[in-house]
């Protein structure tokens, strides 16, 4: 199994940290060609305007977007959420129209209200909290069908599944704590199974 | 149940926003016009300023915190974090910014130090700071006091990359060397960079600095940024390079893919073409000691 990361802008290289911990293989993506040697892919923490330019700018943008389509699993954490809805809500960013989620970017406001805490996970997993890391982060504000909600902070949805797309509005990457790595890689694990018995 | 409690200004929320922006170049810009240019040409993050360094060496005299109302008019063209600039020093210029609400501090030698001696205690703030560094014990130096971030000191305003590199190099050779050191020979060295040997030793054991390290100070063009990028900085920031430029709109595009880009030569000499005049650049040798802004701050 080897997960890429995309390496166009932003905290790349904390993902491979966590994934090297793991014992995965790991490789930062950056072109077309990239994604055939790759059975998963973060989209990573960064400026989701940045990411967002630079991949439509080297068609990146439009092969992820086939990829995901097809099912291909992708997990996005704070921009990468952002670049995974389907809508923004004040249309500064170009989405990659894939998961029914609708996203306010900077919804907490700027760095001063940047936060850690202690999310409430929905019980899919042995703990029940998990350290959130906040920067700049977005919110969803509203998700459609097939969208299955995996953690709350307050009232606000900050981690969601849709197939094998994950969402997550914090940054796992920055803590010690792989639980969402290790989600994620279930998640590539059971579509390379079911994509070898199809 | 007790609603959990959310910590803000923390380290883990200061060095992580400086995370985000690594691989992105922060750009200095005067007005929401420019902020919007820069923006749309994809910088991570823009640096609010009255004037570009190139102009406030031109212009002399002593240069302060820009106009709050400069900064807030360039906080709301962008949505992207808007960064701004404090003297060596000045604590209180720190305060009125972090009042402001501006997303990181740049506490620059680009400004007329506020003081000579001692700069400010960044730890005593919820903002993040990001400082200048001419090597690993001034870097180290100024980590200790509370920087989440570190940028090379370079020379700005001059489109000269030669003072930046001199000091990647001198910041990157010397995590080498402490790397390499048995752990017995780290105080001595600690005590001869005047740098905090709990962070020296922190460095000898990951062989990197502890926080996100840019390139500053005298870049010009795409080429000037893969070449720091390949010297092994986290990202550049571009101070006079774009808006003191022919073209800045593609100047910018170019110096961002640039960035990203920095190890693929091919694509270096496409988007190198056709950019139009770079800013006039100025030789270090003419330039006087006392006015050169690398060595404020110490």
């Amino acid at each position: 199994m080897k997960i890429g990361v995309l390496g166009l802008q932003g905290a790349y290289r904390e993902h491979m940290q966590c994934l090297g911990k793991l014992g995965i293989d790991t490789m930062d993506v950056r072109y077309n060609q990239d994604l055939k040697h790759i059975n998963g892919l973060i989209i990573p923490g960064g400026e989701s305007t940045v990411i967002s330019k630079l991949a439509q700018k080297n068609l990146l943008f439009d092969a992820i977007r086939q990829k995901g389509l097809l099912n291909f699993p992708i997990w996005g954490t704070c921009a990468g959420l952002i670049l995974l809805a389907s809508e923004i809500e004040d249309n500064s960013v170009e989405p990659l129209k894939l998961m029914k989620i609708k996203v306010r970017r900077n919804a907490f406001g700027r760095q001063k209200h940047s936060f850690v805490t202690k999310i409430k996970l929905s019980g899919f997993a042995a703990q029940e909290e998990f350290p959130g890391v906040f920067i700049r982060a977005p919110q969803i504000i509203s998700i459609g069908d097939g969208v299955e909600v995996l953690a709350r902070y307050q009232k606000n949805i900050v981690a969601c599944k849709q197939g094998n797309l994950l969402a997550t509005s914090f940054h796992p990457e920055l803590t010690s704590d792989l639980l969402f790595h290790q989600i994620f890689l279930n998640i590539v694990q059971r579509s390379m199974v079911t994509s070898l018995a199809g | 149940m007790a609603e959990t409690v959310a910590e803000k200004g923390t380290w883990t929320v200061k060095k992580g926003l400086a995370e985000m922006l690594k691989g992105g170049v922060i750009m200095d810009v005067t007005t929401p016009e420019q902020a919007k240019i820069a923006e749309e040409a994809g910088a991570c993050a823009v640096m609010a300023l009255e004037r570009v360094p190139a102009d406030i060496r031109a212009a002399g005299g002593v240069a302060r915190m820009a106009d709050p109302s400069i900064i807030l008019r360039i906080m709301d063209a962008v949505t992207i974090p808007v960064m701004a600039k404090a003297r060596i020093g000045h604590f209180v210029e720190a305060q009125i910014l972090e009042a402001l609400g501006v997303d990181y501090i740049d506490e620059s030698e680009v400004l007329t130090p506020a003081d000579e001696q001692h700069h400010i205690d960044k730890h005593a703030f919820k903002v993040p700071f990001v400082c200048g560094a001419r090597n690993l014990g001034e870097a180290l130096r100024r980590i200790a006091e509370g920087a989440a971030m570190i940028r090379t000191k370079g020379e700005p305003g001059t489109g000269n990359v030669v003072e930046a590199v001199r000091h990647m190099r001198m910041v990157m050779g010397e995590i080498r060397r402490v790397q390499n050191m048995p752990k017995e020979e780290l105080m001595s060295v600690a005590k001869e960079m005047g740098a905090p040997y709990e962070l020296l030793l922190e460095v000898a054991n990951t062989g990197r600095l502890p926080v996100v390290n840019f390139a500053a100070g005298g870049i010009a063009t795409p080429a000037d940024a893969a070449l720091m990028m390949q010297l092994g900085c986290d990202g550049i920031f571009v101070g006079s390079g774009i808006f003191k430029s022919k073209d800045p709109k593609a100047r910018a595009k170019a110096i961002v893919a640039a960035t990203t880009h920095y190890n693929d030569p091919k694509i270096l000499a496409e988007i190198s073409k056709d950019l139009g005049e770079a800013m006039p650049g100025l030789e270090i040798a003419t330039i006087s000691p006392e006015q050169r802004m690398q060595d404020r701050g110490w």
